[in-house]
């Protein structure tokens, strides 16, 4: 009589495909997950509370730490919530200026997601092609705001730092050489028959889960909801420039590949227009009180960052510091499907289920 | 070295195969510790790295270096591993690579050991690995590690079938499993050379023994993005470095095995190169093989378990099945 037993097997915190300190404990039926269990938390730091005993311009700084993959959204994020409850006009220019590097940090972002997706599903160069390119635009921020990860860039009001001379121009430069080598990229990967066997079917869900996940972003576009805030609820000068939103159909891995990869295009179309239109001067500080005091009440807002929708939650006591502040993370959220999606498939695909959601750790667990 | 077979063992003799052992031991760890530097150079100006320049000119010592580091490593072994079996299993799987490198025939006259049974004999002894492998996952008494072996032993046994049916068709046409007999057969410039009749037997050859290989896209028992490095998860130092060593020793094996059985041996492409000696050309075919393993090595992503199954049972296997059929119909029609 042979006996069996499912095998329990602990998935990092320390696994070079959970993207970070993310652990998860799996049941194993031979290489069948039968149950997954996330387990978050390492990278917890409290950000919220500590928001608390900060003022806003020093808040902004740890919102930078959270998805550190796309700093840039998440400075903006708390600053257009801290103007919209104030009643702060933003000049023009550094509104310009936040859009395209909110939309570079897009493509910065989707880059990295799609050389580590790469990786994790065994193909080793184009991680490299990738960082390459987002190097690229790392140096462009670091010329702007010095520095390459971690900006603290936007301000309650504005922006820190003008352009420095020529930026513009080259970001232009920079635009044309990424849509070239999107070109590559999608000669590549996009048609390779072994990384489509990988993805297409896998993990997939439909549009009414998805929903009732509360998925955001290109988890929720693959399964064919149209649902993108630049789109449906403008902020910032979106609704001034015309880009598509790419939705999928099955909701599976590879339309969320496809998505990303045609995102990195729309936000480059975005950025040709934004640099043809950027004014010539302007300040690039509104008028905004020496000490930010905003007035009593409460205010949420959200945007489309480059996993989704993160919000921000601000409960203000008309003092300096929040009297509470709240993130939604969208990669925290997003995460929440992944149990269900795991059971019944093979060790193999957790990795591709999990790289597909795309997440960022400083986020999940902020 | 023929003639030594058929005569009487004596002390001569026996020192003289002593010595041509280690001969053939320095030659391929000279060309693992430089397919090791090529790999890593070659890949890394695919992906616009430099790939290692520091160590020595050029960074031609880096392996060596890696090597004297992995030696001076302390020697591990996890407190609840079966011991016997730990140490045992990096020692089974390097000494069949080593025994196969005995058929390889560089020349007309640079063998070993002349088999009639050649083929056969790689494929039993190549296979002595996989036992090693499980072992390996077994007795590190890790999760990640039985998993990593599990596949592999899935994996190679599967890939084995296509692998000894596709070289079929070259035994039929040859009529011979002696690897010498087979490169004899080839005599001539490369339209006279197997690939091109056994077009079919070649392609899943060379599919198969990029599996037997274990590496991308085949690369699953050490599969990094999810089973962090598979059987050999637990092993380090010099025993880790004797899993590597026979991994690439296997992959010296292949490409000797390509070169011979489909690519002409050591004869020349083109009438006019005939001046260049055999030799050479064995080692260019055999450099151009290396190469190929490599550069698929940076480009393509990696298969899933099941999708590998399917694709030795239901690709390859009718193709090389299919291949021997056409190979008896070409014989029998064209002689």
């Amino acid at each position: 009589m042979i006996r069996t037993e499912e095998l329990l097997l602990n998935v990092g915190p320390q696994h070079p495909s959970t993207h970070g300190v993310f652990r998860i404990v799996v049941k194993l039926d031979g290489e069948i997950i039968t149950e997954a269990t996330p387990v978050m938390g390492y990278l917890h730091r409290g950000t919220e509370k500590l928001a608390e005993n900060l003022n806003f311009t020093q808040i902004i700084p740890y919102t930078d730490r959270m998805d550190y993959v796309s700093a840039m959204t998440n400075n903006y994020v708390l600053v257009h919530a801290v103007e919209k409850l104030m009643g702060l006009e933003v000049p023009e220019r550094a509104e310009f200026l936040r859009l395209i590097v909110m939309e570079l940090q897009r493509v910065a972002s989707h880059l990295v997601w799609w050389g580590t997706y790469l990786l994790d599903i065994g193909a080793l160069s184009p991680f490299l092609y990738a960082f390459n390119d987002r190097e690229r635009i790392l140096d462009l921020f670091n010329e702007l705001c010095g520095a390459r990860l971690t900006y603290n860039y936007m301000r309650v009001g504005g922006v820190k730092w003008d352009a420095p001379d020529g930026w513009i121009d080259k970001v232009k430069e920079l635009v044309r050489y990424l849509y070239g080598q999107l070109e590559e990229y999608d000669a590549l990967v996009s048609g390779n028959e072994i990384f489509l066997s990988r993805i297409k079917g896998v993990g997939a869900y439909d549009a009414k889960t998805a929903i009732a996940y509360g998925l955001s972003g290109a988890n929720l576009r693959s399964t064919g909801v149209k649902w993108d805030l630049r789109k449906n609820e403008p902020y910032s000068l979106y609704d001034r420039f015309e880009f598509d939103v790419p939705v999928g159909r099955n909701g599976d891995c590879y339309d969320r590949y496809l998505i990303r990869v045609e995102e990195i295009r729309q936000s480059l179309r975005i950025l040709e227009q934004a640099l043809e239109q950027f004014p010539e001067g302007g300040e690039t500080m509104g008028k905004v009180p020496r000490v930010i005091r905003p007035p009593a009440g409460e205010i949420y807002v959200r945007i489309e960052s480059p996993r989704g929708e993160i919000g921000c939650y601000i409960v203000s006591k008309g003092k300096a510091e929040p009297y509470r502040l709240k993130f939604r993370r969208p990669s925290f959220v997003n995460l929440q499907i992944l149990p269900k999606l795991l059971v019944g498939e093979s060790m193999t695909n957790l990795v591709t289920i999990l790289g597909g959601i795309d997440i960022v750790l400083g986020e999940v667990d902020c | 070295m023929q003639h030594y077979w058929n005569s009487p063992v004596t002390w001569g003799h026996a020192g003289i195969y002593l010595l041509g052992a280690i001969a053939v031991l320095a030659v391929v760890i000279f060309f693992v510790t430089y397919a090791i530097y090529f790999e890593r150079k070659v890949i890394g100006w695919m992906q616009f790295r430099q790939g290692p320049n520091r160590t020595g000119p050029l960074g031609l010592l880096q392996t060596a270096a890696d090597v004297a580091k992995l030696l001076m490593k302390e020697d591990t072994i996890p407190a609840r591993a079966d011991r016997v079996l730990f140490i045992l299993a990096p020692v089974l799987a390097f000494v069949p690579s080593f025994l196969v490198l005995a058929i390889i025939p560089y020349g007309l006259n640079l063998q070993f050991a002349d088999l009639n049974v050649g083929f056969l004999y790689y494929i039993a002894l190549s296979g002595v690995t996989t036992i090693a492998i499980v072992v390996a996952g077994w007795a590190s008494n890790n999760k990640y590690a039985l998993l990593g072996g599990m596949r592999s032993a899935a994996q190679m046994i599967s890939y084995e079938v296509p692998l000894v049916m596709s070289v079929v068709g070259v035994a039929m046409m040859t009529g011979s499993l002696n690897l010498r007999d087979i490169v004899i057969g080839q005599e001539g410039y490369f339209w006279h050379w197997n690939f091109i009749p056994q077009i079919l037997g070649f392609a899943v050859f060379v599919i198969a023994a990029v599996s037997e290989l274990n590496r991308t896209p085949f690369d699953l028992p050490e599969a990094e993005s999810e089973l962090v490095a598979g059987y050999h998860v637990e092993y380090s130092g010099f025993r880790f470095a004797f899993f590597m060593l026979s991994e690439y020793v296997y992959m010296y094996a292949i490409a000797c095995l390509g070169t011979i059985l489909f690519l002409g041996g050591w004869n020349p492409p083109l009438p006019q190169l005939d001046f260049i000696p055999g030799l050479i050309w064995f080692a260019l075919k055999f450099a151009c093989i290396v190469f190929f393993l490599f550069w698929i090595r940076a480009t393509l992503p990696r298969l899933r378990v099941d999708q590998l199954m399917g694709l030795a049972w239901k690709v390859l296997l009718p193709i090389a099945i299919a291949n021997i059929f056409l190979t008896a119909l070409g014989i029998e029609w064209f002689g």
